[in-house]
């Protein structure tokens, strides 16, 4: 049957199961809109087009499924950038739709012209120009499929309007073959069985969890590997969550804002099993003064994320959950008893602490809000202080409840992504921790998530600061805060929260924390929670860029 | 160290850019890139020569197979492959240096395509070597443009690829 270009898209979008598409109209996606009215998915209208982007994000993230948006061409087309590039970054599964000009148009600077596929070439896996409307189905075909396989990533096509009007046959392929994609799933048998015996032979290995670990649902296996063997796990911002952190083999999260446990015992380790995780720069501190000792299993889908920056002795490319299942097999237990010994009084000696009096603290409201919620909540977080203290003091026990920009480390985030997370999860009890600074960066979405009814929590620790800057400021340029106050330009979020239709509330003591928190949980809207925490509060411990991860500031161990 | 490192694409727009994009964005210097069709016309074959250590020439391998667009990655190894590159060069002559501008051109069998009272055009393929030297014959003279094609290479070893990124000989 014939079929205007509109018509397939949306054809190959019910293919695919896609159940929401978040996004916004414009002049050159309006065949594309006509088309919607009628469809059978439920379109989420955002306030800017960064949130569609962050929503289909954070949707993904939650739920394991390919994310998708949509925006008109030129400014449309562009707004979405950001939150390409945080998708880009965490591995995440997005295909991003934008009208284009007029084909014929193209390249002649015509009114919201802009080459969205020049932009985005290097923060998406892969991008189309649509050229010939008999390509569209195969091409939506192609994209949903890079997305979502290897290591997964955002995937834009851009369509031009005329293209979205022309007829063609809808034939969806069934198979995808692109010569040059073909990942590797299966890691190496001989590798496995190499990393199986230099497992078996540690005396003191470590895990480190990463993104990857969750991307693949990979942490029963992951929990298998660490609790039959008796081996610790340390874990990444984004491989929170695929290990509990509330075991006793647990040593939370690693790296700049790690625990002071993690980072020693890495330090220590004469074996890392790195398992979907890169090595990143905020993990690693300074590379040269890193596990000086360890031997390094690296288990990851991608390639060229192996002996990037940590040389590998065992490398496995492939899918951390395939490869884990067989290296299951394999494993005989290590004698790690002293090794576990050891973490154990660190962990004792050296805790995640902040200073507990009458003072209203960001990491008093975290656990009140883990306590709240037994820890089933979904937690998503801007970026900086509030973070940090999400990922020190919530504890998190089960895989898709943290969903936080890692790679690219976005203010803006957390709410958008949290309105994805809860469309995807609609029984979830979904949060955003927030800065003051970071939710004024997509205050807007307050009416999407108002006008679509759900109750998304946005917990802000507001400290009158851009605090992760100005905690830089203070520690590294001599308490010269230039420009991270917001105190006197602060907006009232509770009366910001009522104009949207919203609740808010204001928490100025210790003591109506918790009872904030019950309440707020039972209010079937959306909330706001201004909480004014201390204002000058540290995130500790810290590690200076540059340094190496055991010379901590705040750690407790020198 | 200098790599030569041959690339299988699909011919299609935008690859180029993908690869150039990719080099730039990752700090990896060109020093040399040609690109063309191959016996199949739906692949087209990149070969960039770059400078780069061990390490980041493993990283640029792997970054490059990473796209989606990339069929197959080669390096090649010493004494494995010919390389060639076409060169234009215009070289300034008087009735006094004609001769001996002249002699050096013939001497590296470098083709002389066209001449005026003040310039002669030569053209000249060959390796490395042989280029380096016509230059280094030249230059005394005034050398008033440089125009190069960027090198191409082939492997000779009877291990080479076909477009498909398969190998000459099954083993
Ligand atoms: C879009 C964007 N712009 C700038 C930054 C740099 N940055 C990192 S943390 C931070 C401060 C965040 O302040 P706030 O949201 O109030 O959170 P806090 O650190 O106080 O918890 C800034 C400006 C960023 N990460 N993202």
């Amino acid at each position: 049957m014939k079929m205007t270009g509109a018509q397939i898209l949306i054809e190959c979008l019910k293919k695919e199961k896609v159940e929401v598409l978040f996004g916004y109209p414009g002049g050159q996606v309006l065949p594309i809109f006509d088309k919607l009215y009628d469809a059978p998915i439920k379109f989420i209208l955002v306030r800017h087009e960064q949130a569609a982007a962050h929503a289909a994000d954070g949707y993904a993230r939650a739920t394991g499924k390919t994310g998708v948006c949509i925006a008109t061409s030129g400014p449309g087309a562009t707004n979405l950038v950001t939150g390409i590039a945080t998708a880009y970054m965490d591995s995440i599964p997005m295909v991003a739709i934008t009208g284009q000009v007029k084909s014929f148009l193209i390249g002649n600077d015509a009114f919201q012209e802009a080459d969205i596929t020049g932009i985005t070439r290097p923060i998406t896996k892969h991008n189309y120009l649509v050229e010939d409307i008999k390509d569209l189905a195969r091409i939506m075909k192609e994209a949903f499929h890079i997305a979502s396989t290897g290591r997964p990533g955002p995937v834009l096509v851009d369509i031009p309007s005329d293209i979205q009007m022309q007829e063609a046959e809808f034939e969806y392929p069934e198979k995808v073959s692109i010569r040059g994609y073909n990942p590797t799933y299966a890691g190496h048998p001989g590798q496995i069985k190499r990393a199986a015996k230099a497992i078996s032979d540690s005396k003191k290995p470590i895990l480190y969890v990463g993104g990857g670990a969750i991307i693949s649902d990979a942490s029963k296996e992951v929990t298998d590997l660490a609790i039959n063997n008796e081996i610790p796990v340390t874990m990444t911002l984004l491989g929170l969550g695929a290990f509990p952190i509330t075991h006793e083999l647990s040593l939370g999260m690693l790296g700049m804002h790690g625990t002071a446990y993690a980072n020693h015992a890495i330090m220590d380790s004469d074996l890392i099993v790195a398992v979907g995780a890169r090595f990143d720069d905020r993990v690693t501190g300074k590379l040269d003064a890193f596990a000086p000792h360890a031997k390094v299993i690296h288990i990851d889908i991608d390639p060229a994320s192996v002996s990037k920056n940590v040389d590998v002795d065992i490398p496995i490319v492939g899918d951390a959950k395939t490869i884990l299942r067989e290296l299951n097999k394999h494993v005989k237990k290590p004698d790690t008893q002293e090794w576990v010994k050891t973490i154990a009084e660190w962990k004792k000696k050296y805790p995640l602490k902040y200073k507990e009096d009458d003072a209203l603290r960001p990491q008093y409201i975290l656990e009140q809000i883990f306590e709240a919620t037994n820890g089933n909540a979904i937690i998503c977080t801007e970026v900086g202080q509030n973070q940090m203290w999400a990922a020190q003091f919530y504890k998190f026990t089960k895989p898709r409840t943290m969903l936080s920009s890692g790679g690219l480390g976005t203010m803006g985030y957390g709410f958008p992504a949290a309105i994805g997370a809860q469309l995807g999860v609609p029984a979830a009890q979904v949060f955003d921790i927030a800065g003051d600074g970071s939710i004024q960066m997509n205050i807007q979405e307050l009416a999407t998530a108002v006008a679509n009814k759900l109750p998304v929590k946005i917990a802000i620790l507001n400290n009158c600061y851009l605090g992760m800057v100005r905690q830089w400021q203070e520690l590294f340029y001599k308490h010269r805060y230039s420009y991270t106050c917001l105190n006197g330009t602060e907006p009232d979020f509770v009366k910001l929260a009522e104009a949207y239709g919203a609740v808010g509330m204001l928490i100025t003591k210790k003591e109506d924390v918790r009872p904030a928190i019950d309440k707020a949980l039972k209010i079937n809207n959306t909330v706001i929670m201004d909480f004014r925490i201390e204002q000058e509060e540290n995130v500790f411990p810290m590690v200076p860029a540059g340094e190496a991860i055991n010379k901590m500031i705040g750690g407790g161990l020198a | 160290m200098k790599h030569t490192i041959s690339i299988l694409v699909e011919n299609k727009f935008g690859v180029l850019a993908r690869i150039s994009g990719l080099f730039s964005a990752r700090g990896f210097n060109i020093s040399s890139l040609a690109v063309g069709e191959t016996e199949d016309p739906t692949v087209s074959r990149m070969t960039i020569v770059v400078e780069g250590d061990d390490k980041t020439l493993e990283q640029i391998k792997k970054q490059s197979n990473k796209l989606i667009d990339v069929i197959k990655v080669i390096d090649y190894k010493e004494g494995d492959f010919i390389d060639r590159e076409l060169i234009l060069v215009k070289v300034s002559i008087s009735p006094k240096t004609k001769k001996e501008v002249m002699e050096a051109i013939e001497a590296v069998g470098a083709k002389i395509e066209s001449t005026s009272d003040k310039s002669l055009c030569v053209e000249a393929t060959g390796d490395r070597a042989k280029i380096k030297t016509l230059l280094e014959l030249l230059r005394p003279f005034g050398i008033l443009e440089v125009v190069r094609t960027g090198r191409i290479a082939m492997d000779t070893t009877g291990k080479g690829l076909k477009a498909d990124g398969k190998p000459e000989v099954n083993e």
